[in-house]
């Protein structure tokens, strides 16, 4: 393979159950060797449908898949070569660990002996050496996990697949585990494909993510890229916290844009995706990047704003805010000396940098 | 454990004595809902399978009709002919019971049950006892005068056998056994081993009942457990049409279907696939009783291979063929092994269904599809010799028990799924 053609290539694919709708309308990706590339997007957006047409499971209807840049379509997926952790992990109840992790040695005609030093190191690999005996069923859901991630890599696969892996875990154990993969990823250098609607794990685990939405990727980019420039207002909205003012174009100069609020404040924002003067915008702001009480020039846009609650978090404190017309402005106060004097029902003033607003589509 | 050990509620008492007592309400109303239950069982199963039990070891025809006698000739040494006095006992007691006509008490009574262990015997008690009130001293001497086959020691071991009301011979018989002229066990004669050849039988045709019903009945649960729900919805009523029919209506039917003059033949006859002499008997023999028996039991396979099949994620099947296994052999080793449960409970219930099943073979099995039922039937209500039945009726359960047994050996009866 050579170091250009990426390892899996979709081209064009479209895909309708019904023939009426389409569930993923035109995607295209590449995924090189050694990425780890996420899949993100609400439930019915039509990310595990394309995760499905990879493995095999499901075949495109228009379009081409490429796998080490041959067209797979036809290829049925035991001959695909590719690992798969699925959701409720599919674990076979009625075999060991070991037998599980041994089943797709066996297919492979791997010898005995051969297989069962693949399987420890493969167990060791996820610490669960002294599990072979057991029945899945006797093992924790993040045992479970691990042992079907195991199962997944014991056979060296091109690719490996995973399928909202860890939405049955408890919080703690799923960043855990978030970790976990993340390093086996690292280490063994596998090209990962995964799917999940969890922006946090998305932004953790990944080189890049595709964001879906309604059988189209939004954007696909690295998660600093996809956090600090997204491309439209879903993106913008889908990954992180972000709070959003509607308005109207009023002039454009260069990079700049100055919208009037629904309000009737004036705003000036970075422009992002928006055509014309006149244009409807979603100006979306980070809770974070918003201060209060800026120090004079410091900030370009400043605005009078009501305390409306106060949620204290810790290292944080989360203010509402009522701000250009908006009551659910949300900001971020770092828990410091300076803003220990923020009173519900006070008003003060906040204010923003340029760049930090962005216009994007309405 | 010491008193002072005792945890006490607040007020005094033993932990256990309150929870006891707040608890023993709860668990008496819960007795009482289940007592319809139990008195029903314990009426209409517990009892008649203890009576089925009794009847089998126990009859009392001879010491009901000849009681001193019974007594006496238990004490008999079995040696030549009894003595004297024996004999005297006998003809009194056979004139005795001559006049009783209490039904059950009666000479006849006691000559059948004499003559189930030595048949032909019948009418030398009848025919004695017409006569008995005539006969004097020396009584032996003149009994054999009357007729001189009470000169043949078997007949006195026999009857020595037959007055003891606890006795094994039901048993014997039913194994195709029985006892010869010096009262020990042997195979009964050619001719009358029926018994064991039909326990065989029965046991066999239930066995490839079981296996057509399992070769029929995967494919459809499993399409079942597949199928969209409005699909799957009408094949479940399909499947479960049968139990919604009456079971003679559906066995009428099967007749209407495969009878000689029946739908099928005429069909085959009509396209010329056969002449018309050589109509093919499908019907009243174990053809029929196959069918009709297949047909009955089907539903009894399907619906806990499907309550397992529906249990299993298609993810399993998906994960096995993801990891390189061919689409037959993830099947084999993946999916098969799963269905396991529901393919045991399947079998088991129509096995112990068909060993059992009585109504079809009788419509439709002719003579060589009788199956042990049929016969425990004809000796319950036709021969009357219950005592037979019963042993039989007694060996059937056993075999079921033992079948029991081995599964829960095999596969753990708790593995059992049926919905």
């Amino acid at each position: 393979m050579s170091a250009e053609s990426p390892l899996v290539r979709f081209e064009n694919i479209q895909k309708s159950y019904d023939g009426e709708i389409l569930v993923v309308k035109d995607f295209n990706l590449d995924v090189a060797k050694g990425e780890f590339v996420t899949m993100l997007g609400p439930s019915g957006s039509g990310k595990t449908t394309c995760l499905m047409m990879l493995a095999g499971f499901e075949p495109a209807t228009n379009g081409e898949i490429y796998l080490k840049g041959k067209p797979i379509n036809k290829v049925p997926p035991y001959k695909r070569g590719i690992g798969m952790v699925f959701q409720n992990y599919a674990l076979f109840p009625h075999m060991t660990v070991a037998e599980n992790l041994s089943f797709p040695l066996e297919v492979r005609g791997i010898s005995r002996s051969e297989r069962e030093t693949r399987v420890k190191r493969a167990l060791d690999m996820v610490q669960l050496g002294e599990f072979g005996g057991r029945r899945p069923m006797q093992l924790s859901g993040g045992q479970q996990q691990r042992v079907a991630v195991a199962r997944s890599l014991v056979f060296d696969p091109d690719l490996v697949l995973m399928d909202e892996p860890l939405g049955a875990l408890d919080k703690n154990l799923r960043e855990q585990m978030q970790y976990e993969i993340k390093h086996l990823h690292e280490q063994l250098g596998l090209t990962v494909v995964y799917v999940t609607h969890d922006q946090t794990e998305a932004l953790t685990m990944s080189n890049r993510i595709a964001v879906f939405d309604d059988g189209i990727v939004q954007q696909c980019a690295a998660p600093a890229a996809l956090y600090e420039n997204p491309e439209n207002a879903f993106v913008a909205n889908f990954i992180g916290e972000n709070n959003r003012i509607m308005g109207t174009v009023k002039n454009i100069d260069g990079e700049h844009v100055s919208v009037t609020a629904d309000s009737g404040d004036n705003i000036v924002a970075h422009k992002v995706n928006i055509e014309n003067v006149g244009d409807r915008t979603t100006l979306s702001l980070r809770p974070e990047r918003v201060f209060v009480s800026p120090e004079e020039g410091s900030v370009d846009n400043v605005f009078s704003a009501k305390v409306e609650e106060l949620i204290y978090h810790g290292d944080h404190i989360r203010t509402r805010f009522k701000v250009c017309g908006h009551d659910d402005f949300i900001v971020k106060v770092p828990n410091s000396a300076k803003h220990s004097a923020l009173q519900e029902n006070n008003t003060v003033n906040i204010g923003w940098k340029v760049e930090d607003c962005l216009a994007l589509d309405a | 454990m010491s008193t002072a050990e005792l945890t006490l509620t607040e007020d005094g008492i033993p932990l256990k004595e309150k929870l006891a007592k707040t608890t023993a309400l709860q668990r008496r109303r819960a007795l009482l809902l289940t007592l319809p239950l139990v008195i029903f069982l314990v009426v209409s199963f517990v009892f008649p399978i203890g009576q089925m039990l009794f009847s089998s070891v126990h009859n009392d025809k001879v010491s009901a009709v000849v009681p001193t006698f019974a007594e006496a000739i238990i004490q008999w040494d079995g040696e030549g002919l009894p003595s004297e006095q024996i004999f005297e006992i006998f003809v009194k007691d056979l004139a005795a019971a001559k006049k009783v006509r209490e039904i059950g008490r009666t000479v006849g009574n006691m000559a059948t049950r004499i003559n189930y262990e030595m048949p032909g015997s019948r009418s030398l008690f009848t025919s004695t006892a017409r006569k008995a009130k005539k006969i004097e001293a020396p009584y032996k001497e003149n009994l054999i005068k009357v007729n001189k086959k009470w000169a043949n020691p078997t007949i006195w071991l026999t009857m020595q056998r037959a007055a003891r009301d606890i006795t094994p011979a039901f048993y014997v018989a039913a194994l195709d056994l029985k006892y010869d002229e010096n009262g020990d066990i042997v195979r009964a004669d050619e001719l009358y081993q029926i018994y064991l050849n039909n326990f065989i039988k029965t046991l066999g045709v239930s066995a490839l009942i079981t296996l057509i019903c399992v070769v029929l009945a995967y494919p459809v649960a499993y399409l079942l457990s597949v199928l969209p729900l409005r699909q799957a919805n009408l094949l479940m009523i399909m499947v479960l049409l049968p139990f919604w029919t009456s079971l003679l209506v559906r066995t009428t039917a099967w007749i209407a279907i495969l009878q000689t003059e029946g739908v099928i033949n005429d069909m085959l006859v009509f396209m010329g696939f056969i002449s018309d002499d050589g109509r093919i008997q499908m019907i009243y023999n174990q053809t029929g009783t196959i069918i009709a028996m297949v047909h009955i039991l089907l539903p009894f396979m399907i619906l806990p291979l499907y309550s397992v099949m529906k249990t299993i994620p298609p993810t399993y099947m998906r994960a096995a063929l993801s990891m390189g296994a061919k689409p037959l052999y993830a099947y084999r080793k993946v999916y098969l092994p799963q269905t396991l449960p529901g393919l045991a409970a399947g079998t088991l219930l129509v096995f112990i269904l068909a060993i059992g099943y009585y109504i079809t073979p009788a419509l439709v099995g002719g003579e060589d599809g009788l199956l042990i039922s049929n016969l425990i039937a004809y000796h319950i209500q036709k021969s009357l010799n219950w005592s037979l039945g019963a042993a039989l009726g007694t060996l059937l359960l056993a075999v079921v028990l033992i079948l029991y047994w081995l599964y829960n050996k095999l596969i753990g009866i708790d593995k059992l799924r049926f919905g």
